[in-house]
């Protein structure tokens, strides 16, 4: 996978390997299976004299070269439900502990917004940072993310986290991720939304601890009220 | 004219059949001969066929020549992407795969296969296919009304098709909505013959057991379809509803939930899968008995097999939804049903690559199809345990991996399932043979290309290319030169698979004229169709009906002369 797309948070090693213990499993035998299927086209081609042979398939001796494969399959199954529950409870169903970050992703026709918490850490406070397009986050820093989305669908993806999550008009989905290394990378809108679907981008800034200090200091629009707080 | 119009529903009575002139009118148009519905309905899929191809055609090349003029379309705006898109899977499903598999092959094999001289309910029958074609206007007039053809996938996800001012489409999302709940009917009303046609009107001495599989495979298909498509008929008339009347079915302002309609659509959308894969494995099932002149292994395991996926594929839809937004701890239970529909389905794969051990395997046309597309298929069905696993899904949802994927199972279901069915019985349709030369140029020149097109594009799903996305230029890690190479040598690909189609639209009809005239039984093949004209008379086997005295599939029985023994000649 990493050769495609660089892995850059947490769990994106995590979601490669289900990926591939998939492939080890099934891959393997999915050629077995072609092979002996052109095997047996290539075999038994018609010849003249020779007489195709009569099975029921309910022969016993026969019939275990079905039933042993589909047991087979049943097994990789069952390490593959494992594999995926795993990781999916890892991503979807847990929710970091605290100290976390929190970011607000909206999605609107053809749009995404942020709304970062600023220096108090909070969302809905005067030191929020409202950006549309560019999602500035801390590098090994775990954001728990709280998604809306203002008129239809979207989806808020992020190719190189592995993360995908929809975005529902009316709801507010949290979800986490934690970004690995710095750098500068694609948000797509992965649902369908109207026209202007194929414009909906953003950029993902991750940066240092001390570049995105900088960056909060930049923008950081503190009301005097607030700035006394501190 | 009025004297030559036969008494409808006459063809109930067998000594009804006897030959009286028809007029065009009642012979083609208004017929409830259930060959030539099945010919209305295989017809006007093709032409489907066509404007879903026309449609493909169009988009691959935006997406391999962004904002190039479109030679036979013009430039594609990002609203008429979207409307290519939607249509075409809209189109290859429900009015190319859905009539040509279950309609025009159930209607043309169910009387046929089971031994009886028409469907049981002929003027419902008839009454399927003209709703159908209705449905098919509907559909096409979308793309002439104000605002263009729908754009919000054929998934149709509100609020984006609920709501005109998100869609811009005010007019052509109500004309999708309607023309497919209108082709639901249709198909509820076809269903209905298809199973009590072949419950209970096969020839006497037929049983259970010894009905051919692509008939019972129609018939599961059948069931299947009439038990998922309430639901989404009641959804398509509350979306409908949303739509026009400003009702908040879906609608989260007014206490609806937009999710609701991705459970009644996927409730459906994936038992549809089956709907329409069965009747193309059946016919494969049948046509590789024949060309591998072999029992069938395991007739009865096949049809257990059937229905468990049948009944398991009413557990598994919400693996579409995995990351829509419904509660997580859900994804556990569908990817646990999910990943155990795939022992059926390995099991009727290794059934029918069993069915070839010590075969007689002559690789005519039909056959040709019908092995690829087992080994097309296995690609589908393989790819999709990647998307089953809930934590792969988090990164493949909505990529070109599950675009890829599908194609790997529709277009083996719905194109090689055709191109199968309709070389197999050209000669019982159409009384002529098709030329086996070019059916093969046709062959090669379909499937070689159709791996060129969407095996790259699983790449480009690994790669993290998203769906339904026109022109890519806006997102850097998917803009660059490598993947759009891909995209180009894709709709190159697909360039070729369509010239070469020209090759099966004439070999379809010269030989419709001049082709070699064929035989009653040009296969040796042992079901009944096979032992009457070709084509078959009205009321399909003349005077005396025929009589079954043993299962479909007795091919290289020892002790017998012959390697095939028809299901109709006495012990």
């Amino acid at each position: 996978m990493q050769e495609y797309l660089p892995a850059v948070s947490t769990y994106a090693a995590d979601i490669d390997n289900l990926i591939l213990l998939v492939l080890v499993l099934v891959g393997p035998w999915f050629v077995v299976c072609n092979v002996v299927f052109f095997y047996f086209i290539y075999r038994y081609r018609a010849k003249p004299g020779v007489p195709s042979g009569y099975v029921t398939g309910e022969e016993k001796e026969l019939k275990r070269f079905v039933t042993f494969p589909h047991l087979l399959v049943l097994l990789f199954d069952l390490l593959i439900i494992y594999g995926a529950v795993r990781v999916w409870v890892d991503v979807k169903q847990t929710l970091p502990e605290a100290p976390y970050e929190t970011v607000r992703i909206i999605g609107q026709q053809w749009a995404w917004s942020f709304v970062h918490a600023g220096p108090d850490g909070k969302l809905d406070t005067a030191d929020d940072i409202k950006t549309v397009e560019d999602l500035h986050i801390e590098v090994n820093k775990p954001y728990v993310y709280e998604l809306e989305a203002r008129d239809v669908l979207h989806s808020f993806s992020v190719p190189v986290f592995r993360l995908k999550q929809d975005a529902i008009p009316g709801r507010v989905i949290k979800g986490w991720f934690q970004a690995s290394t710095t750098g500068e990378y694609d948000i797509q809108c992965a649902e369908i939304c109207g026209i202007g679907h194929g414009v909906m981008f953003g950029r993902i800034k991750i940066e240092s601890a001390e570049q995105h200090a900088a960056w909060m200091a930049e923008h950081a629009t503190l009301s005097p009220s607030a700035l006394a707080a501190r | 004219m009025a004297e030559s119009v036969p008494v409808d529903g006459a063809h109930d009575l067998p000594e009804a059949h006897a030959h009286h002139e028809q007029s065009f009118w009642s012979k083609y148009v208004f017929s409830t001969d259930h060959k030539m519905i099945a010919m209305q309905y295989m017809f006007t899929g093709m032409a489907m066929a066509l404007i879903g191809g026309f449609f493909a055609y169009t988009f691959r090349m935006q997406l391999a020549f962004p904002g190039v003029e479109v030679p036979g379309w013009g430039l594609v705006s990002a609203g008429e992407y979207n409307a290519l898109v939607t249509n075409h899977g809209t189109i290859m499903i429900f009015w190319v795969a859905m009539p040509v598999l279950i309609a025009a092959f159930g209607n043309f094999l169910i009387p046929l296969m089971c031994g009886c001289d028409d469907m049981v309910f002929p003027r419902i029958n008839r009454l399927s296919y003209q709703v159908f074609l209705l449905s098919a206007i509907v559909l096409l007039a979308s793309f002439f009304v104000e605002g263009g053809g729908f754009g919000g996938a054929w998934t149709a996800y509100p609020p984006l098709s609920a709501k005109m001012e998100y869609s811009l489409t005010p007019l052509g999302s109500i004309l999708w909505v309607s023309a497919v709940g209108l082709e639901f009917i249709a198909f509820l009303l076809g269903g209905i013959n298809f199973v009590t046609t072949a419950m209970n009107s096969r020839a006497e001495g037929m049983g259970m057991y010894d009905i051919p599989v692509v008939v019972w495979m129609i018939v599961i298909a059948s069931i299947l379809f009439m038990a998922s498509v309430g639901p989404l008929l009641a959804g398509a008339v509350m979306l409908l509803f949303d739509q026009t009347l400003g009702t908040g079915f879906y609608d989260p302002d007014k206490g609806g939930d937009p999710v609701l309609w991705q459970h009644l659509f996927w409730f459906f959308g994936h038992p549809e899968v089956y709907v329409v894969l069965l009747p193309a494995l059946g016919m494969t099932a049948d046509i590789m008995a024949t060309f591998a002149r072999k029992k069938l292994f395991a007739y009865k395991t096949i049809l257990y097999t059937t229905f468990a996926t049948g009944v398991l594929s009413f557990t598994v839809w919400a693996h579409h939804q995995f990351i829509a937004g419904i509660d997580p701890r859900m994804a556990h239970v569908f990817t646990i049903t999910t990943l155990l529909i795939s022992i059926p389905i390995a099991e009727l794969c290794f059934v029918y690559i069993a069915t070839l051990y010590k075969g007689s395997i002559t690789l005519t046309t039909p056959m040709l199809w019908a092995l690829s597309f087992v080994a097309e298929f296995l690609i589908g069905g393989v790819t999709g345990i990647f998307l089953g696993a809930s934590g792969a899904d988090i990164y493949f949802h909505d990529t070109y991996f599950v675009l890829a994927h599908f194609h790997y199972t529709f277009f083996p279901i719905a194109i090689i399932g055709t191109f199968a069915g309709v070389t197999y019985w050209f000669p019982k349709m159409f009384g002529r043979m098709m030329s086996d030369f070019w059916g093969k140029v046709h062959f090669w020149g379909t499937i070689i290309p159709f791996n060129c097109i969407f095996i790259p594009l699983f790449f480009l799903g690994l790669g993290g290319q998203h769906r339904r996305i026109y022109n890519y230029e806006h997102f850097p890690e998917l803009a660059g030169q490598g993947m759009q190479d891909v995209r180009v040598f894709a709709t190159v690909a697909l360039l070729v698979m369509l010239v070469f189609q020209i090759v099966f639209l004439v070999n379809f009809f010269v030989s419709l004229r001049r082709g070699k005239k064929a035989p009653r039984n040009p296969w040796n093949a042992n079901t009944l169709e096979w032992t009457t004209e070709s084509p078959p008379p009205h009321g399909n086997f003349g005077s005396e009906m025929p009589k079954v005295y043993r299962g479909p599939y007795e091919y290289g029985t020892p002790g017998r002369d012959s390697d095939f023994w028809p299901q109709n000649e006495p012990s």
